[in-house]
């Protein structure tokens, strides 16, 4: 302890504590303030990258979302789009097929009538064909049969019986 | 003499405490192989601890 | 990670090779003394006791046949009780004993192992008791630029020029290049490592420039005194009292209310026990706590330059039992072996003074919310 206290030298301790001091003050302006600062800096815009990269992560992750979302609305929408499109389809045929049997059937109901309309006309025409020639004969015969007068008589008898008959 | 003596006597008890210490870490850190660090920052830090009432003891004694 | 680690791997091999160098270079000026040749052991004992204190002058090496110093003369200032009095040291002459005096103005200087006196106004010559005390002489207070202020200024430059590129070198870019490679993780470390955790995320701040100043100048002041230059800075009682100091102020005087309450008047326990405790918390705040800091780091400094120069001297001493090829080599390889824990111990005084430093003022600043 002697010995210590005897090497122990005021001078040097005065000089130690004037470097010292300023060695720090020299050192917190030009070395250790930039140096934290920059530090800082660096270690908060990694942390700031690593938000950001996280909230990209994110924002992709919604995205892939969305698209997917989208994906499915699209599926959806083809799937009733086709659905639609049978159904019309469908509609479509059966109503065709609808008008044609509707007017398949008027036709032949119209032929129908045609065909009646024209039978009646032949049917009349062919009486009074038939009643021409029916006259023509009986002109023919009645001649004959005029000349002689009983024949006559009972001729036009006849014929009147038999047309009331009709 | 005395002094030698006294030297010889903290010298043998700072050697039982450092051994105390380095090998109670030493077993902490084969249990806690991931609390290495902890440990050997507290493991100096007790050492130096030591270390300085030993030198103090034998600056003072000197 | 891997282009960034190579540069600091080539750093540590030439910082490596530098300091292996320097142990061999340092042989040769070791084992000779100043002015004669240093052969028995009280000889080397006494070598190694003057290498351990300040000097006045930086020797390199003596030519033991023509006596040659291979030295500059640094200047020595000094308060005496005329006044301040600055001169080379060279006019001493490489004297150590107080043979040589040196006249300045009406005072009488001369250096006695290392230390400057001034003798009595009539005396011309210093006479020594029978414990080698000079008697007609006293010391002055001697602000010379010695050695180990000339490391200090040395270590100071050096740090100035190191951390202020890696600063400037922010400017250019976020990732620093060069030797700012290698200083960007010991701060990161200082920061995270020491400060943060013992003084607390809020308020580690105010206290990093002390920290890492005072972590850098130990440790380049304990490299530079593994270089054959020969510095013991951080083995000098004088500067581990200044460092000690600066922590005691300045976490006395940035205790919280917490602190002083904790410190002055326990709560929790009674109330006859509180002025004890407070005496005893004082005590060993004010005195034991910076004298432990002071005390480790000089002494270790201080036992680790004592066994480097000791097996140095083996080779001397050893000569005769085992001839000169086998005592060099021994000497050399232990040298070398203790060297390379010196590196270690470099690293970690600094580490310890800086880390409970930190623990002290962390202990001031801390705030309990615990209500005992």
């Amino acid at each position: 302890m002697d010995q210590l206290l005897n090497d122990f030298s005021p001078g040097l301790f005065f000089m130690q504590l004037i470097i010292l001091v300023i060695l720090i003050v020299l050192l917190r302006a030009f070395a250790w303030k930039p140096i934290l600062a920059a530090l800082d800096a660096r270690e908060s815009g990694i942390e700031d990258a690593l938000k950001a990269a996280e909230n990209a992560k994110l924002e992709m992750a919604n995205l892939q979302a969305d698209n997917e979302r989208l994906l499915q609305e699209a599926r959806l929408e083809r799937e009733t789009l086709l659905k639609e499109a049978r159904e019309m389809k469908d509609k479509i045929i059966s109503e065709a097929t609808n008008e044609a049997q509707d007017k398949a059937g008027k036709m032949i109901e119209q032929a129908q009538a045609a065909i009646e309309s024209e039978k009646k006309a032949a049917m009349a025409e062919l009486k009074s064909h038939v009643a021409g020639l029916s006259i023509d004969i009986a002109e023919k015969v009645v001649r004959e049969e005029l000349s002689n007068k009983d024949k006559q008589l009972k001729l036009v008898e006849d014929m009147l019986g038999e047309t009331t008959l009709n | 003499m005395y002094n030698l003596i006294g030297a010889g006597l903290i010298v043998i008890g700072g050697g039982i405490g450092l051994g105390q210490i380095g090998g109670k870490a030493m077993e902490g850190i084969a249990r806690q192989p991931e609390a290495a660090g902890k440990i050997q920052t507290a493991m100096i830090i007790i050492g130096a601890l030591l270390e300085g009432l030993a030198f103090g003891a034998l600056i003072l004694g000197k | 990670m891997k282009i960034a680690q190579k540069p600091i791997k080539s750093y540590l091999l030439i910082l490596m090779a530098l300091t292996t160098l320097f142990g061999y270079a340092k042989e040769p000026s070791q084992s000779h003394g100043e002015g004669e040749k240093v052969d028995t052991p009280e000889e080397i004992r006494e070598y190694i006791a003057h290498h351990l204190k300040d000097s006045h002058d930086f020797h390199f090496y003596t030519h033991n046949e023509s006596g040659t110093h291979y030295s500059f003369p640094l200047p020595v200032i000094v308060w005496t009780s005329e006044g301040l009095k600055t001169f080379m040291s060279s006019e001493f002459h490489h004297d150590d004993a107080g043979h040589v005096v040196v006249e300045k103005g009406g005072v009488k200087l001369t250096k006695i192992h290392s230390k400057i006196y001034e003798l009595d106004q009539n005396a011309t010559s210093v006479n020594f008791d029978e414990e080698h005390h000079p008697t007609n002489a006293h010391r002055v207070l001697d602000f010379s630029i010695t050695k180990s202020v000339f490391g200090m200024l040395l270590a100071g430059l050096l740090l100035l020029l190191g951390f202020g590129a890696l600063a400037r070198g922010y400017k250019r870019g976020h990732v620093p290049k060069g030797i700012g490679r290698v200083l960007e993780p010991l701060v990161i470390y200082v920061r995270d490592e020491i400060a943060k955790p013992n003084i607390g995320e809020k308020k580690y701040r105010k206290f990093m420039g002390f920290l890492l100043t005072v972590f850098f100048f130990i440790w380049i002041l304990n490299l530079l005194g593994l270089t054959p230059l020969g510095f013991n800075v951080t083995g000098q009682i004088a500067v581990t009292v200044c460092l000690a100091l600066f922590t005691m102020v300045i976490y006395m005087f940035s205790g919280s209310k917490d602190f002083w309450k904790h410190t002055l008047w326990m709560p929790g326990v009674p109330v006859i026990l509180r002025p004890i405790l407070a005496v005893i918390e004082l005590v060993g705040f004010i005195v034991i706590k910076p004298f432990s800091l002071l005390v480790r780091l000089f002494a270790n400094m201080t036992a680790g330059h004592f066994v480097v120069m000791s097996l140095i001297a083996l080779m001397i001493t050893m000569k005769e039992a085992f001839g000169p090829v086998a005592s060099t080599g021994m000497s050399l390889v232990l040298a070398l072996f203790i060297s390379v824990i010196e590196i270690l111990v470099a690293f970690l005084q600094a580490f310890i003074f800086t880390m409970l430093s930190s623990l002290f003022i962390g202990m001031a600043v801390e705030e309990h919310d615990d209500h005992h």
